[in-house]
C-alpha cells in the first residue's frame, strides 16, 4: 500500500518538475548510445563475432575466446606492463609532484617562483602526438639530441627504436615530464590550507626549515597523499593507450617492454581477424578495472568521507 | 646562527632544483622550435639543435604550399569549436538539473552518469556501434559526437552550480520565470568562470583528438592535425608529401624532417598563444576539483 503512494508520488513529482528533468534528456541519450549501447556489445566477447551477421546473428561460443585469451601468455606480459607502468606512473609522479610542491611553497611567492610554476605546467597542455614527435627529436639513431650529448661525452650511440630495454624507464621519465608539474598544483592547494600559525611557532621555537618540513608540511599532508594515491591506484589496470602508442607506435622492437593490454586491443581491432577475441580482452579489462575502482573508492570513503569520489 | 645557515643553503638548493626541473620542461620545446627554423641539410648533418648553424622559412613555406596542413587545420577547429560548444551546452544542461539537491530522483541520475566512469563496453563495442549502427566513418561527427559529454566535466558543473545560493533563484522562480530562462538568465551569468574552466578541459580534447580519425576516417581531406602528427612521427615520406604536391622534379628540394616540426609547432601554437588563459583557469578549475573531490 504505502510502495504504491510512494511510486505515485515519485511519478508525480517527476511530472512536477518536468521542465527540470527535461534538461538532463540530451546528456542521458549521449550516455545511453555512447556508452550504455557499447555495454551491451561485451556479448560479442561470447560470440564467434562476423560483423556481416552482426550481434543477434554471430555464433555464441561460451568461454572458449576467454579460454584462447588466458591458454597463452601475452596476457601475463600484458597485465603485468599495464599494472607495472600505472605503480611506476603513481609513485614517480606522486613523489616528484610533491617535492616540487613543498619546495615551491617553501619559497615563497616571487618572481622566480612564479616563473618556474608557468612553465612547469605547460607541457601537462601538450598531447601525447606532439609529444611523441618531439621525442624523436631525442632518440632518432644519429642526429638525436642524446645522442650528439653520448658522442660528445664519447660514449657508445644507443639504437632507442631497437633497443626494449631503454623504454620504461623512457616512458617513467616521460610520464613525469608531462605531469610532475601540474601534479605540484595540487598538492601546493593543499600545502596552503595548513595553518600558518604551526609554522610561526616553529620558527620561533627555533626549528630549522627542513624540520618545518619533515614535522609540519609532510605528517598534515599525509591524508590527501595517501587519499589521491589510493584513488590513483583503483585506475591501476587502466590504459595508457595515447602515450604508449604515440612514443612506442607500431614498433614491434619495443613490445616485449612496452606492450600494454590497451595499446594490445587498439592493435588487434586494426589488424587480427576476431573481434569476439579481441572483446575479451578489453572486458577482461573492464571488469577487473570496475572491481579496483570501485574497492579503492570504498576504502577511500572508509578513510575519509570528504574525499569519496561519489 | 647556524640555523638560518643552513636554511639558506636549503634555499639555494630548493631555487636549484626546481629551476632545473621548470628548464627540462622548456628545452623540449626550445629545441622543436629552433629545429624547425633550421636549414633541411644542416639539421641532416648536425642533428637537432638549439642554436642552428643556418636558419630557414623553407618548412614553414612547404607546409602551407599544400592543402594538406591548411585542410587538417580547418577540420581541427571545426571540431573543436562545434564540439566545445556542444559538450558545454549538454553538460550545462544537466548539471543544472543535478545541482542543489531539487529532484528527487537526482542521486540516480547521478549514478547512471558515474557508472558510465567505472564500466566501459570497450573499443570494439564501440567500433562496431560506431561503423555499423551509427554510420559515422568517414564523417566529422565522428570526432564529436562520442566525446560530446564527459561525466567528470558534468560533476565539476554540477559543483560549480551547487555554490550558488538557491535563494538568487527560488525569487526569480517567485516571479513565474521557467526553468531555462534562470539558467539563462542568472546561473549561467554567475558561471562564467566555471564555463570558461570546463570549456576548455572539452576545447583541448577535442583540439588533442586523433584516434578516432586513425579508426574511423578514410577521407585525408577530413583527418585532424593530431592524427597527421601521428603519421609522420615515423613515415617521413608521409611529411614530405604534406610539402609537395606530387611533382617528382621537386622532391630533391623539399624539406621533410623540418616539416615535421614546423607542423608540431603549428599545432601547439594555439596552446602557446592560449596559454595564459589555460593557466588562469584550469588551475583554478583544478583547485576547486581537488577540494571537493
Amino acid at each position: 500500500m504505502s510502495r504504491i503512494t510512494n511510486k505515485h508520488r515519485g511519478i508525480r513529482e517527476i511530472v512536477h518538475n518536468r521542465s527540470l528533468y527535461l534538461l538532463a534528456v540530451p546528456a542521458v541519450l549521449f550516455s545511453v548510445v555512447f556508452s550504455y549501447l557499447p555495454m551491451a556489445g561485451v556479448a560479442i566477447a561470447f560470440q564467434d563475432f562476423n560483423p556481416l551477421a552482426g550481434l543477434f546473428g554471430s555464433e555464441w561460443v561460451g568461454l572458449d575466446n576467454f579460454r584462447f585469451f588466458f591458454r597463452g601468455s601475452d596476457w601475463l606480459i600484458i597485465t603485468f606492463h599495464t599494472v607495472f607502468f600505472n605503480l611506476m606512473f603513481i609513485i614517480t609522479g606522486t613523489a616528484l609532484a610533491l617535492a616540487l610542491a613543498v619546495m615551491l611553497t617553501e619559497l615563497g611567492r616571487n618572481a622566480v617562483v612564479r616563473t618556474v610554476q608557468s612553465v612547469m605546467i605547460l607541457p601537462n597542455f601538450i598531447s601525447w602526438p606532439i609529444i611523441g614527435l618531439f621525442s624523436v627529436t631525442f632518440f632518432t639513431a644519429d642526429t638525436g639530441a642524446i645522442n650528439q650529448f653520448l658522442h660528445a661525452a664519447g660514449l657508445a650511440p644507443i639504437d632507442f627504436y631497437t633497443e626494449p630495454g631503454v623504454w620504461p624507464p623512457i616512458l617513467v621519465l616521460v610520464n613525469l615530464w608531462k605531469t610532475a608539474g601540474f601534479g605540484a598544483i595540487v598538492y601546493m592547494a593543499a600545502i596552503v590550507g595548513i595553518d600558518r600559525e604551526l609554522y610561526e611557532a616553529a620558527r620561533i621555537a627555533g626549528a630549522p626549515r627542513f624540520q618545518c618540513i619533515f614535522r609540519i608540511t609532510l605528517p598534515l599532508l599525509k591524508s590527501t597523499i595517501v587519499m589521491l594515491f589510493l584513488l590513483s591506484l583503483g585506475n591501476i589496470f587502466g590504459g595508457n593507450l595515447e602515450m604508449i602508442y604515440s612514443l612506442v607506435g607500431d614498433n614491434s622492437f619495443l613490445f616485449g617492454s612496452t606492450d600494454t593490454i590497451d595499446t594490445y586491443v587498439f592493435r588487434a581491432l586494426r589488424t587480427s581477424g576476431s573481434l569476439g577475441m579481441t572483446q575479451a580482452i578489453a572486458l577482461y579489462q573492464s571488469v577487473v578495472g570496475f572491481l579496483l575502482v570501485v574497492t579503492a573508492n570504498k576504502i577511500a570513503a572508509k578513510l575519509d568521507r570528504e574525499s569519496a569520489l561519489f | 646562527m647556524q640555523n638560518s645557515r643552513n636554511d639558506k643553503w636549503l634555499a639555494v638548493l630548493f631555487y636549484a632544483f626546481t629551476i632545473v626541473f621548470a628548464a627540462l620542461c622548456l628545452y623540449p620545446f626550445l629545441l622543436v622550435i629552433a629545429s624547425s627554423f633550421t636549414e633541411e641539410a644542416t639539421l641532416l648533418r648536425n642533428g637537432y639543435r638549439l642554436l642552428p648553424e643556418a636558419f630557414s622559412f623553407n618548412a614553414y613555406k612547404a607546409i602551407f604550399s599544400t592543402n594538406t596542413i591548411p585542410d587538417a587545420y580547418l577540420v581541427t577547429i571545426f571540431i573543436t569549436v562545434a564540439g566545445t560548444a556542444l559538450s558545454l551546452l549538454v553538460t550545462s544542461l544537466a548539471a543544472y538539473s543535478l545541482s542543489g539537491s531539487r529532484l528527487r530522483y537526482a542521486p540516480q541520475l547521478a549514478l547512471f552518469f558515474y557508472f558510465t566512469m567505472l564500466f566501459s563496453g570497450g573499443m570494439v563495442s564501440s567500433y562496431i556501434l560506431t561503423t555499423r549502427y551509427l554510420h559515422l566513418q568517414d564523417t566529422i561527427w565522428v570526432y564529436i559526437l562520442p566525446a560530446v559529454l564527459s561525466p567528470w566535466n558534468l560533476f565539476l558543473m554540477r559543483n560549480f552550480f551547487n555554490d550558488i545560493p538557491k535563494e538568487l533563484f527560488e525569487s526569480v522562480k517567485l516571479d513565474g520565470a521557467g526553468e531555462l530562462r534562470i539558467l539563462r538568465s542568472i546561473v549561467l551569468p554567475l558561471s562564467l568562470p566555471a564555463l570558461a574552466t570546463i570549456g576548455l578541459f572539452y576545447a583541448l580534447a577535442y583540439w588533442s583528438s586523433w584516434a578516432p580519425a586513425m579508426l574511423y576516417i578514410e577521407n585525408p581531406k577530413l583527418y585532424s592535425l593530431q592524427y597527421i602528427i601521428m603519421q609522420i612521427i615515423r613515415n617521413i615520406d608521409m611529411a614530405q608529401n604534406i610539402a609537395v604536391s606530387g611533382t617528382p622534379s621537386a622532391v630533391q628540394a623539399v624539406p621533410a624532417y623540418t616539416v615535421r616540426l614546423a607542423t608540431a609547432m603549428v599545432t601547439v601554437g594555439p596552446i602557446i598563444f592560449l596559454y595564459p588563459f589555460l593557466q588562469r583557469y584550469f588551475v583554478g578549475g583544478l583547485k576547486v576539483g581537488a577540494i571537493k573531490g
